[in-house]
């Protein structure tokens, strides 16, 4: 804990802003990514990609994304697995590969456009 | 600071941490480790969730899955399913019922979604030993707020406009308290939270120092920029170590921000906290005994006028709230007056949290909006009575509150509401009772306790309490005559007017109210010497059933005096004079052939 | 736990002496007396006396009216077993029975080995466990008479 004394209610609001963190997993967020973590996709390296998600959202310091792991989804010939909730639509993207994430989050986390190129299906 | 996926949220209140929480957190914190995920995924010890009877409660977000009744052999598979592969584990969801499918998440739980909460709202949300998670909810704003840019009287205009009454019992303005306290005359002013949370069957205020005792400094601090004081005391019960341990954290983080102290924000506003812990008297919940206890002397109550607003702790200026109030106040500055009045009825605005328990499914702490019956408190949030056996009364408001029946159960709960009834709001204690519990025997038990608490003061609560009393003892043993009856009902009205504070003033409620409603009950006892629930021991009678006997010989071997005479080829006959009634036979009959009337 | 005269008056100035010149002292000091040697002897609180001047007939008054003070000694752990409303219609007496029942000895007693004191109580405010019982500062809830034993046994 910082020694800071506060004494304003911006000092407050900078706490509040540093500290969003704290409880942003407990209000769920408006976009959703879920990395599929069956045992097909722990095995085609899902593991890596929810590292490499967790390692973006960092490096980005974005907030308000939860992250959420599920099992098989029954597509294991696509594993490893990732789907984006966002404006209430999902879409799944397959054969992802730790590199692709920046992309992903990049275009489709930040900016709302879905990448095409590695998109395997849609759901409203 | 890293970004977790995943909160793992684990009750540290006193019921999951009697059930094994402390265990399953360290469990958590040993497998995330293991697992390698320590750097994505947080464990969070927070406050009471309210429903201490489904703990250890556990919440995973951000899917806010509920577990509940987790033990430390759980924790692997919750870690390696839910936590890393993302499959909830279904056995550990909440159920309201054998074959009744499970409900995965908290907002969707009957017991929590008919709830409004505002005082709880951080409540087993937030960690309680971290302020920064206090005040990424918004914490310190009001305080901030008020100091920065209103004026004193401000603060208590929007008391006032918010309808907020005292939630300890008394339901008295707490803006018009304020304001008396704000007028007084004096250089030195001092405001005390009453946290002596006496009253048998309640705890929220445990449950609110515990989970989110930076609501209640905050509450204190508008309260004493508000009224002129700079000092201020939290008198807790010494039975809740967790709770003063946990407001001691609370004050030292809100010291080191400068949130508490000296020239709080830069305000020139100075404020100094003091945690006392209670002895161990019950009357000490009443303010005049309360202050006296702080000041080293025997709680013991003493006339008003005058009022502590004007001569209050070493005759100072003193303001006395309870938790629960103090809790409400950083909201009404946060939100406004006219926010918080906008829930509740007329004349009772706001919300009230009770504390369920007794005969009730699920058991906990609820807050519900002023105006919601009883019906709705106790069969939809508490999910009806256990065993589904029948409602028979709900005593409200502890050992100064009266029993209500199925009649009232329609009722909207307000302060007028429950007083027209002969019950009052109390603290907020709503203790459940079906068929098998008696109303003779429950008066008793609440007489008990007011008359060992008593403090022996003045004479109608010292000797009325005892002598009713006595009439209760006899009527329960089936020894009392009529004309019992009418002594004590007159008994009761004489130390209902007559006592010197609300202890003696409150305490023949619980008689008055079984009176009123159960009177057929006590005329059993009296006229048939039969206690038709079955539970007062000196009416009871057990027999054995001939035709459900197998002879089998286990209650003979039990008894403890020995009066099962008998052996397993001519069977076994219970020798009624000999007979104690302690149900022990009754208890370990395999066959359920032993009966008692 | 025993100390002598001279021991227990010493222990008891040292804590006396912050609060010689302040207010509102005699609750907390008889708390931590106890909470130090046990139980307050006639010793502290004639110390506790002399050095506040403050009446003994007072501190006694004050030690005898709450229920936490102990004039006697008392057991290595304290059996609390709740008489609360919640408690009391889930079956809380047949608990306290057992518990007499094994250790041998009644209400605010002691046994004779010094290794339990019994003391009901009036709400352990978890009344959604009941029936509850704390043993020293850990509780035990959704007991059942046959529990009783098991859970003694793990305090010696």
């Amino acid at each position: 804990m910082t020694h800071m004394k506060i004494k304003s209610l911006e000092d407050l609001k900078k706490i509040r802003e540093s500290s969003r963190d704290l409880t942003s997993a407990r209000s769920g967020g408006e976009t959703v990514i879920i990395v599929g973590m069956g045992t097909c996709g722990i095995a085609a390296g899902a593991r890596e990609i929810l590292t490499e998600v967790m390692a973006e959202l960092s490096r980005r310091n974005i907030d308000g994304v939860a992250v959420q792991t599920t099992g098989c989804i029954g597509m294991c010939q696509d594993e490893p697995l990732l789907d984006v909730i966002r404006g209430g639509q999902r879409v799944t993207y397959g054969r992802v590969k730790p590199e692709d994430v920046s992309l992903i989050i990049a275009e489709h986390v930040v900016n709302g456009r879905v990448v095409d190129k590695l998109a395997i299906g849609r759901a409203d | 600071m890293p970004i977790y996926r995943s909160h793992i949220l684990i009750c540290g209140g006193t019921g999951c941490t009697s059930s094994g929480a402390g265990e399953v957190t360290e469990a958590f914190k040993k497998a995330i480790t293991e697992k390698g995920l320590a750097d994505e995924v947080l464990v969070v010890p927070t406050g009471c969730h309210g429903m201490c009877e489904m703990g250890p409660i556990v919440v995973v977000y951000p899917e806010g899955t509920f577990y509940c009744r987790v033990q430390k052999t759980d924790v692997a598979e919750l870690v390696e399913e839910h936590i890393y592969k993302g499959r909830p584990v279904q056995r550990l969801m909440y159920s309201a019922g054998e074959d009744v499918p499970v409900i995965p998440h908290y907002k969707e739980i009957p017991f929590y979604g008919k709830q409004h909460r505002i005082a709880l709202k951080n409540c087993g949300y937030i960690n309680p030993d971290n302020i920064d998670e206090y005040i990424v909810r918004g914490g310190y704003e009001a305080l901030g707020k008020a100091l920065l840019s209103m004026k004193p009287e401000q603060v208590i205009d929007e008391v006032k406009a918010s309808g907020l009454r005292g939630r300890g019992g008394g339901g008295f303005s707490t803006g018009l308290k304020w304001s008396f306290c704000a007028s007084a005359k004096g250089d030195k002013k001092y405001v005390i939270c009453n946290a002596d949370e006496g009253d048998p069957g309640a705890f929220m205020d445990r449950s609110l120092l515990e989970g989110d005792p930076h609501s209640i400094i905050e509450g204190m601090s508008l309260g004493a920029f508000a009224m002129g004081a700079d000092e201020g005391y939290i008198y807790c019960r010494a039975e809740y170590p967790l709770a003063i341990q946990r407001l001691k954290t609370a004050m030292a983080q809100a010291e080191e921000y400068g949130l508490l102290g000296e020239n709080i924000m830069d305000s020139g506003f100075s404020f100094t906290l003091h945690v006392k812990e209670g002895a161990g008297a019950f009357v000490c919940g009443e303010e005049t005994a309360l202050m006296a206890s702080i000041e080293g002397r025997r709680g013991m109550p003493r006339p008003r006028p005058p009022f502590p607003a004007n001569s209050g702790l070493w005759g100072c200026p003193t303001n006395i709230n309870n938790v629960e109030t103090w809790a409400n106040v950083p909201q009404i500055i946060s939100h406004g007056g006219a926010w918080y009045a906008s829930l509740g009825t007329e004349k009772s605005k706001g919300t009230k949290v009770f504390a369920l328990t007794g005969k009730v499914k699920h058991t906990g702490l609820v807050e519900v909006p002023m105006g919601i019956t009883l019906r709705e408190i106790i069969f939809e949030i508490g999910g009806g009575i256990l065993d589904d056996k029948k409602f028979k009364a709900v005593q409200i408001g502890g050992p100064s509150g009266g029993c209500l029946t199925e009649e009232h159960l329609d009722t909207p709960v307000s302060y007028e509401s429950l007083t027209a009834l002969g019950a009052i709001m109390g603290s907020g204690g709503l203790v459940v009772m079906d068929e098998t519990t008696c109303m003779v025997d429950v008066a008793k038990f609440f007489l008990e306790f007011t008359q060992k608490e008593s403090c022996g003061k003045c004479v109608p609560c010292r000797e009325g309490t005892k002598h009713m009393l006595l009439l209760l003892e006899k009527i329960t043993e089936g020894k009392g005559t009529m004309e019992d009856l009418d002594t004590l009902e007159g008994l009761a009205n004489m130390v209902k007017e007559m006592s010197l504070c609300g202890l003696g003033q409150t305490a023949p409620n619980p008689v008055l109210t079984t009176l009123r409603y159960f009177r057929d009950e006590y005329e059993a006892h009296i006229r048939d010497h039969k206690c038709p629930a079955g539970a007062c021991a000196a009416l009871l009678e057990y027999r054995i059933i001939p035709e459900l006997c197998k002879k089998c010989g286990i209650c003979a071997k039990n008894c403890p005096v020995k009066c099962i005479p008998g052996d397993r080829n001519t069977g076994y006959r219970i020798d009624t004079d000999r007979c104690i009634r302690c149900g022990t036979c009754f208890e370990k009959c395999p066959f359920g052939a032993i009966e008692k009337k | 736990m025993a100390f002598s005269a001279e021991e227990v008056r010493e222990k008891t100035r040292k804590i006396v002496d912050p609060w010689r010149n302040g207010k509102g002292g005699l609750i907390p000091i008889l708390q931590a007396v106890q909470e130090q040697l046990g139980y307050l002897p006639m010793e502290a609180l004639e110390t506790i006396s002399r050095d506040l001047k403050i009446p003994s007939s007072e501190i006694y008054g004050v030690a005898t009216f709450y229920a936490q003070f102990h004039l006697k000694p008392r057991g290595r752990h304290v059996v609390r077993v709740c008489r609360g409303t919640a408690c009391h219609v889930r079956g809380s007496l047949k608990i306290l029975d057992s518990v007499k029942e094994i250790t041998g000895v009644e209400e605010n007693q002691t046994t004779e080995d010094l290794r339990f004191t019994i003391e009901p109580v009036a709400c352990l405010g978890a009344c959604g466990l009941a029936p509850v019982m704390m043993i020293d500062t850990r509780t035990f809830g959704r007991l059942t008479p046959d529990m009783v034993k098991g859970i003694l046994d793990k305090f010696e």
